[in-house]
């Protein structure tokens, strides 16, 4: 029989702080081509002797899956699945400097050992001391997607009862000058928020954002996980089908979606898609979130901690829709999003 | 000697990352790996291209280290017998 | 899991040989393809030896016939290259007949790249194409383009057991019926960024690697690529496919002891194995051959040795470590070792450990020194990386 995954414990570090009830009524709209998160004190979680070497994408996985664990009262996960699109970017950068600026010279490890892209899920572990599955996930902005698909298999075939999933990435100066370069961030000195965008290019950001998951109910659990779906492409004409599908083998009915979640993030060319899909949901009321946490690889992560909270508390501040529309309970709640027409991904979460 | 001993604290400190630790802490025979400042492996590693960058020691193999990364001592010991800068 | 995940597709090229037959062919022979560094500058040219594959980027994209202005990094050329053989020889003619996957992995992703023109990149615009080439999944997006392949694209990347896990991750899903068939495997080339990093580990030999040797110096690094193309029994059944082997177990587990190094007691690989052959539905004694890990450093040899003697006691079947051909080729070496654990199945050969002298003094473990016929009908195969990764496969004849 198929086991339930359900969502019990929430984790992130942000742009707009640490994940709390209060978070997204308290975050205010990104305006900015680029906002660094806004750290919390690392100290008291991870211990001098480690936390000496880490970048700051490290500390962020460490604190975020902490605060997923314990919320979901998990002491020992019986898996660890991550993603991250560009990794421990700091650590690649700085050690990719070293040798290109001394011939090669002077190298130290330090940095090499950390950038490695399982740098964080390793560390988790090795903090944890935690010797299950552990799994990194690497592909833009399925990398998340692809870690939770992971962790849904895993849940529903019983072959693990508790999971930390998540994701984490982080900003490093030479890359985002590049990204920049090339449009995919807006210019300097551009200041739209994701909703009167009219450039191409995001507002970006960096995060981690983790759940501790479960398939035992718990009194404060937030949602159930129904499905996950990942595909690489789909055109505009193909979205429909792509979406009505994945309902239908979840048989859910379009009409039965009571919130979309969307991962609109300002840049006109992605932004596409969205509105594509809006035409046919027009009646249903629509949340984006990346205004507030900015656009990065795993930033969709994010998006399944803001319909967590929606179908736990049955309603979310008003900064967070997009088009507000009339519902009295919301019971399904489908997830979408893409990146410039590529690594599209759905997640169907229902109310426990 | 003693001069050398000092440089090489503050030079541990920094290449190590030692945030909380100041250069009073480490007396000169205090064991750096281990119990003592509780060093590690990796630690070993930017410790020998410490030598080499600063003093132009070269060391092959990770095992050499052993014995010389002892203590601040021992440290300053080699060095000053090994120096090529 | 009775029987397992068919296998009915296989693809490789490493700096032994660029298609499958040429692999084997270099196996049986005993013949490495170590060597100096000549594809780019490396200042430690004379220190090192590795397993570099002998084509340029320029003979790889007029193989592949891609056009002059492709953004294609080594990475993707070479993972291109082979899992355009495993489609072949899968007979895949149409991929979106049934639902079909491609999970890859790499560690370097487009570093290649980056490391040339990381600076560049920011003053010359002709360049500035290859930026978005620089993470892990571009190659997989390329490869999944180039063949039409329209469904679940993913990458792994968990250091050097990354293709393992490519390989489990398509296994599990095909199992779960979510896909009928799935491309897995993992491509890294050979960059100044990992040279330089195992450098700094101090694990690289100057001369040709010794796995299990007690006198090994370090490992020799190398680039490659393979896949393998899983497919469901119902695909196999309605399209009378030849399956070449099974994928019949599966474990990954975490040493949860060091940022690089294994534990002492190879715990991580113990508890890989040890999964593996729980999934397989198999004891210890099952297995007629391993291709170990062996990446010839003093750290991991120990480490995985004593992990199979907790597994196999006194009772160790054939094994070799196969990187003394190839080199360690990081994110693909799972992938490669797959293919060669096929092979070993398909042709009851156990391959080679080539350099080795001398037994370690910790333990008794002789591995094959030379090319060996025997009857071979499980297969176990390990792979580990950075971070505690632990993977193992196993692979059963057909």
């Amino acid at each position: 029989m198929k086991k339930t995954a359900y969502i019990n414990g929430i984790g992130a570090v942000t742009a707009q702080g640490v994940w709390s009830e209060r978070l997204l009524a308290d975050a205010t709209e990104l305006q900015q081509s680029i906002a660094p998160v806004q750290h919390p004190s690392y100290k008291e979680m991870i211990s001098p002797a480690m936390v000496r070497r880490m970048s700051n994408g490290i500390k962020m996985g460490i604190y975020a899956s902490q605060q997923a664990l314990d919320e979901a009262e998990i002491a020992m996960p019986d898996a660890i699945v991550a993603g991250t699109g560009l990794g421990c970017l700091e650590d690649s950068e700085k050690f990719l400097r070293n040798v290109l600026d001394n011939d090669e010279q002077f190298l130290t490890p330090t940095a090499f050992i950390q950038s490695t892209h399982n740098t964080v899920a390793s560390q988790i572990a090795l903090r944890l001391q935690c010797k299950a599955y552990n799994f990194t996930y690497v592909h833009r902005s399925v990398s998340f997607e692809s870690a939770l698909l992971d962790a849904l298999l895993q849940l529903q075939s019983g072959k693990a009862t508790h999971i930390l999933a998540g994701a984490s990435d982080e900003i490093s100066d030479h890359t985002y000058s590049l990204l920049q370069q090339i449009g995919y961030i807006k210019q300097d000195g551009i200041q739209e928020s994701v909703k009167n965008s009219t450039s191409v290019g995001v507002n970006y950001s960096e995060g981690a954002v983790f759940f501790g998951l479960s398939t035992n109910k718990m009194a404060h659990t937030y949602a159930e996980i129904v499905d996950v779906r990942i595909q690489n492409d789909v055109n505009q004409v193909q979205l429909k089908d792509f979406v009505a599908l994945f309902l239908q083998e979840n048989n859910v009915a379009i009409e039965e979606v009571d919130a979309l979640i969307l991962g609109i993030n300002g840049d006109i060319e992605s932004d596409q898609y969205y509105t594509h899909l809006l035409a046919d949901f027009d009646a249903v009321p629509t949340v984006y979130y990346k205004h507030l946490i900015g656009q990065f690889d795993s930033s969709s992560a994010f998006g399944l901690a803001v319909a967590s909270q929606l179908l736990k508390h049955q309603e979310l501040p008003k900064q967070l829709f997009w088009q507000e529309q009339e519902r009295k309970n919301f019971r399904y709640v489908l997830l979408y999003n893409q990146f410039k027409g590529k690594d599209h991904s759905l997640v169907l979460l229902r109310a426990c | 000697m003693a001069e050398l001993k000092e440089e090489l604290k503050g030079k541990i400190i920094e290449v190590l990352n030692l945030e909380d630790v100041a250069v009073e802490d480490i007396q000169d025979d205090d064991a750096l790996f281990g119990d003592g400042l509780g060093l590690d492996s990796i630690d070993a590693l930017e410790l020998i291209v410490l030598m080499d960058k600063e003093y132009g020691i070269k060391l092959s193999d990770p095992k050499q280290g052993k014995s010389i990364f002892q203590s601040v001592q021992t440290m300053a010991d080699y060095i000053a017998a090994n120096r090529t800068k | 899991m009775p029987s397992g995940v068919a296998i009915t597709g296989m693809g490789i090229i490493s700096s032994i040989g660029q298609s499958v037959e040429e692999n084997w062919h270099s196996l049986v022979r005993e013949k490495h393809g170590i060597s100096r560094v000549e594809n780019f500058t490396t200042t430690h040219v004379d220190d090192i030896m590795v397993g570099e594959i002998k084509l340029t980027n320029e003979e790889l994209i007029y193989r592949l016939g891609l056009p002059e202005t492709n953004t294609f990094t080594r990475t993707a050329l070479l993972g291109l290259c082979a899992a355009k053989e495993a489609v072949d020889q899968a007979g895949i003619l149409d991929m979106q007949t049934y639902r079909t996957g491609l999970i890859s992995s790499t560690s370097v992703g487009g570093m290649d790249f980056t490391e040339r023109y990381f600076y560049d990149y920011l003053t010359e615009p002709a360049l500035q194409r290859y930026i978005t080439s620089h993470d892990a999944g571009d190659s997989t997006h390329k490869i999944a383009d180039y063949l039409g392949l329209q469904g679940f694209v993913t990458t792994i990347s968990t250091a050097c057991s990354s293709a393992a896990n490519a390989i489990m991750m398509g296994a599990r899903l095909i199992q779960s019926g979510r896909l009928d068939r799935v491309i897995v495997g993992g491509a890294d080339a050979l960059s100044k960024f990992t040279i330089n990093g195992f450098k700094t580990l101090m694990i690289l030999s100057d001369g040709l690697c010794q796995p299990f040797d007690q006198h090994r110096k370090g490992l020799n690094l190398g680039e490659a690529a393979a896949y393998l193309v899983l497919e469901s029994a119902e695909v196999v059944q309605k399209e009378n496919k030849k399956v070449l082997a099974y994928l019949a177990g599966y474990g990954n587990a975490n040493d949860a002891f060091h940022q690089t190094a294994s534990s002492e007691d190879g715990e991580g690989a113990f508890l890989a194995m040890q999964k593996a052959l729980k999934v397989a539905g198999l004891q210890a004694t099952d297995i007629d051959y391993v291709n170990v890990h062996g990446t010839a450093t003093p750290n991991n040899d120990l480490s995985e040795g004593r992990a199979l003697i907790r597994i196999f006691g006194n009772q160790m079947p054939p094994f070799s470590s196969t990187k003394a051909f190839t080199g360690h080729t990081l994110a693909a070496a799972a992938a490669i070792e797959a293919v060669y654990s096929i092979l070993a199945l398909q042709r009851e050969t156990a391959f080679a450990n080539l350099n080795f002298e001398t037994p370690m003094e910790e333990f008794v473990l002789i591995p094959e020194t030379e090319t060996k016929l025997t009857p071979i009908r499980k297969v176990l195969s390990n792979s580990f990386g950075f971070g505690g990764n632990c993977s193992t496969l196993i692979f059963s004849e057909s």
